[in-house]
């Protein structure tokens, strides 16, 4: 494991005012840096902003933009909203449980890829939707699965 | 450069509108979502670059523009040339130098780029006359797709922040804001239909540092209206928000959007930055007494938090739990001061209404819900998209007017509306008109505008199922019935889609959706028997099938359900070849078999197959 670079920590914490109402703020621009939430950070944040450990766990555990465990490199994210269930979003999933060997909400070994379900979004109307980092990708079918995880692995 | 003063303002306008008046040449390269997943900004891009290698830019004056969602999602990526209102669907890379040469150089239409209707198999040239957009009544729709929205310019130019100028001018009385909006009878469009009007006057009588929220939280799993709204049209959102503000005195506000819409803050953010600039938004806003201050909060990825209560404790920091009803928002919202909470398109509808007045608002829609609708129509619909109807609209008229039918003209089966806390609506229904009331009494909801049509290949059983599901997820688990009654419901849904219902879960489905609708803390959990009760009601036939004859009629429910080839198979291999788990063999033009021990009944084959040889059948 890398050795956590907290001088980050301190840069975002500097930009909020010390207290309770920034904490879900702080906790947001710790996770787009490090993709996760390193529990030193939790509790240098803690202290900072004079918020008991225990609450900014209570805090991190409930919201689902958080994770306390590090990412791949690359988060597929397959919506499971309405319309993508509808449209067959649930065999998309499963199928890249099959190709990924691991189920959804997990990382491969190698650190490459997590997969995630969310619950719709936003793009509804090319249902079903695959997110993978940033890049949105339409009408996905189970074949299609392959390809996406071929294209991504091409990229590196 | 600051707007002071009406005149100001005008001059301002009336100088931009020489730069680049209306009537401009421009080309409109879609930019929401849909149209971004397929290209678009590259596509936008690319024009730029040819027109300039061309030279033609110089010769014709003409911009390109990337503004936001032109509704159309289903045949992105979206073109549109104005003023001639000329529009391509599905355009790509490689047509570019065409649409270059042809089209931007000579006016020239390439056929084979026009939208196609589906029934009289006709080409549209124009934007206007398509059907899915001529049936529409696009008000607060009425800037996507057509301005930038990183441009406060573009709004003004046309015809924004002029309402906001004109009473701030006039000094208008802030409580006669108010009276206008209660008589214009706006409800709420985040899904309750509370009238807005009435929120805000309660508001106004409580005493304390007032404050002015906008709820883009949007949780409904199936909807991306408000998405949109944000991404496409920010200042509408701001402009309804500052007069908001004024009728109420607020000096602070927050927008809440949804973790999940990372460009929607993208561009509420920069037209803040703008308004502010523009002195439209901070102290003494243009140059009155007035001043006003918007921050732009995200969400953490939780449901509940688009209940007013729980929204207002995310945005102190905290766990957004709800907290029950007895306290209104109106007196101790946000920190404990009094507050309005409105949602996205809501806000949007205001700008419209002080500007065109209440009465032309009540001559719109039906007299209990007045004004236009948003919805994003989506699910096994031909055309999927962001639309706007009068209230009152039937949901036949949307569904097969707009939206043009069923994808591959199945059977429809049921349209669903207001998300999780919503319900499912059979064809019997489909006369019904689309507002709050009648949609509430048919056993469904408005919501916030989430519409999710089905086809035969939808399993109700497992729509309810699905639904029951998603909230189990979202409970926050303060209170008992939602916690534990949630998971009993769908323990009884699981048992009934995996081949071990019994007939007697019915009844006790029905007790525990009661207990949930009486006894649960928040709406979340109140309305959270509501799929699987709308279902129960005209789908009963479904559950008795799965339950008695171990049957899924849509082929859905995996544990009741094989696929197999039949006579009519021609052997054209579409099926071998999407199947994931290569299940299905065959000799080209030979009929072709299902390995049942290998099949994982995922249906890939059922969608491909052109000539109805798969048939759907009980799992012996
Ligand atoms: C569980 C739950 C989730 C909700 N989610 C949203 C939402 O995503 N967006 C929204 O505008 N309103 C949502 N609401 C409704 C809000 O509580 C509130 O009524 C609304 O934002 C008020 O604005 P309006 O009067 O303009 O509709 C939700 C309500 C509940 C109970
Ligand atoms: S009804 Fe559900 S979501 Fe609402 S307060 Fe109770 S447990 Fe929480
Ligand atoms: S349901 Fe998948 S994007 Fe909305």
């Amino acid at each position: 494991m890398e050795c956590l670079d907290m001088t980050k920590v301190e840069e975002i914490l500097q930009a909020y005012p010390h207290d309770e109402t920034s904490l879900i703020m702080v906790l947001q621009d710790i996770h787009d840096t490090f993709n996760y939430l390193p529990c030193d950070a939790l509790k240098r944040v803690a202290q900072e902003l004079n918020v008991p450990l225990a609450k900014v766990f209570s805090v991190t555990t409930f919201y689902k933009a958080f994770s306390l465990n590090p990412k791949g490199k690359k988060v597929i994210r397959v919506c499971l909203g309405t319309a993508c269930h509808i449209r067959g979003g649930e065999e998309i999933t499963q199928e890249f449980e099959r190709q990924l060997g691991v189920l959804r909400s997990q990382t491969t070994k190698d650190q490459e890829f997590t997969l995630e379900t969310v619950n719709c979004v936003g793009a509804c109307a090319m249902a079903p939707v695959v997110v993978v980092n940033e890049e949105y990708h339409r009408n996905v079918t189970a074949i299609k699965v392959k390809d996406i995880l071929k294209g991504e692995k091409n990229e590196d | 450069m600051k707007i002071n003063s009406f005149d100001d303002y005008q001059n301002l306008r009336k100088q931009l509108l020489v730069l680049q008046p209306l009537e401009q040449k421009k080309v409109l390269v879609c930019c929401g979502t849909g149209c971004r997943a397929g290209g678009s900004l590259e596509i936008a891009h690319k024009i730029e670059e040819d027109l300039k290698a061309k030279g033609i830019g110089s010769s014709v004056e003409l911009v390109v523009k990337k503004p936001g969602c032109q509704g159309m999602c289903e045949k992105g990526p979206l073109v549109w040339f104005m003023p001639q209102g000329i529009f391509y669907c599905s355009v790509k890379m490689k047509d570019v130098p065409e649409i270059v040469e042809k089209t931007i150089a000579k006016g020239e239409i390439i056929e084979r780029l026009l939208y196609k209707d589906s029934e009289t198999k006709e080409r549209i040239s124009h934007h206007d006359s398509i059907p899915f957009i001529a049936r529409q009544n696009r008000l607060v729709l009425r800037n996507m797709g057509v301005i930038d929205p990183m441009d406060i310019k573009d709004y003004i130019r046309a015809g924004g922040y002029e309402t906001l100028l004109d009473i701030l001018d006039k000094k208008r009385d802030p409580d006669s804001i108010i009276e206008e909006i209660e008589k214009s009878g706006l409800r709420g469009r985040g899904g309750g239909g509370f009238l807005t009007g009435r929120k805000w006057k309660a508001c106004k009588k409580a005493q304390g540092n007032r404050y002015v929220l906008c709820n883009g939280d949007e949780g409904d799993p199936g909807a991306f209206m408000d998405r949109s709204i944000m991404e496409g049209d920010p200042h509408g959102v701001l402009e309804g928000m500052i007069l908001g503000a004024y009728s109420l005195c607020a000096k602070e506000g927050y927008i809440y959007v949804r973790h999940e819409y990372p460009l929607a803050v993208k561009h509420l953010s920069h037209a803040i930055q703008e308004a502010k600039e523009y002195g439209l938004l901070g102290e003494n806003i243009a140059g009155s007494s007035f001043s006003f201050e918007i921050h732009i909060n995200r969400g953490g990825g939780a449901f509940v938090c688009g209940e007013s209560s729980a929204l207002m404790r995310s945005l102190e920091g905290k766990v957004g739990e709800p907290r029950a009803k007895y306290i209104h928002a109106t007196d101790k919202g946000l920190f404990d001061s009094p507050t309005v909470l409105n949602n996205v398109e809501t806000w949007a509808n205001v700008p419209l209404i002080l500007q065109k007045g209440a009465k032309w608002f009540t001559e719109i829609g039906t007299p209990k819900s007045p004004g236009t609708k948003v919805f994003s129509l989506v699910g096994k619909v031909k055309n999927t998209g962001l639309i706007e109807v009068a209230m009152g609209t039937t949901l036949r008229e949307v569904i097969f007017g707009i939206g043009g039918g069923i994808i591959g003209d199945r059977q429809f089966k049921a349209v669903q509306t207001g998300g999780p806390s919503g319900g499912c609506l059979p064809a019997s229904h489909l006369d019904t008109p689309v507002d709050f009331d009648t949609l509430t009494q048919a056993g469904s909801m408005m919501g916030s505008g989430g519409m999710i049509v089905m086809d035969d290949r939808t399993c109700m059983v497992d729509v309810a199922r699905y639904f029951t599901q998603f909230l189990i997820q979202e409970s926050c688990g303060k209170c008992l019935p939602c916690r534990e009654g949630l998971p009993q419901l769908h323990y009884f849904l699981k048992e009934i889609v995996e081949g071990r219902g019994k007939e007697e879960y019915l009844p006790k489905i029905e007790e525990l959706a009661q207990v949930l609708q009486d006894s649960s803390l928040c709406g979340l959990g109140s309305t959270s028997a509501n799929p699987v009760m709308s279902t129960l009601r005209y789908f009963r036939e479904e559950y008795l099938l799965h339950i008695l004859e171990k049957r899924c009629p849509a082929g859905v429910c995996k544990a009741l359900t094989s696929f197999t080839i039949n006579e009519k198979c021609t052997g054209c291999g579409a099926c071998l070849r999407v199947c994931p788990v290569e299940a299905i063999i065959g000799q080209k033009r030979e009929k072709h078999e299902i390995l049942q021990a290998k099949c994982i009944q995922c249906g890939s084959c059922y969608s491909v197959c052109k000539f109805d040889a798969i048939t759907i059948g009980k799992r012996s």
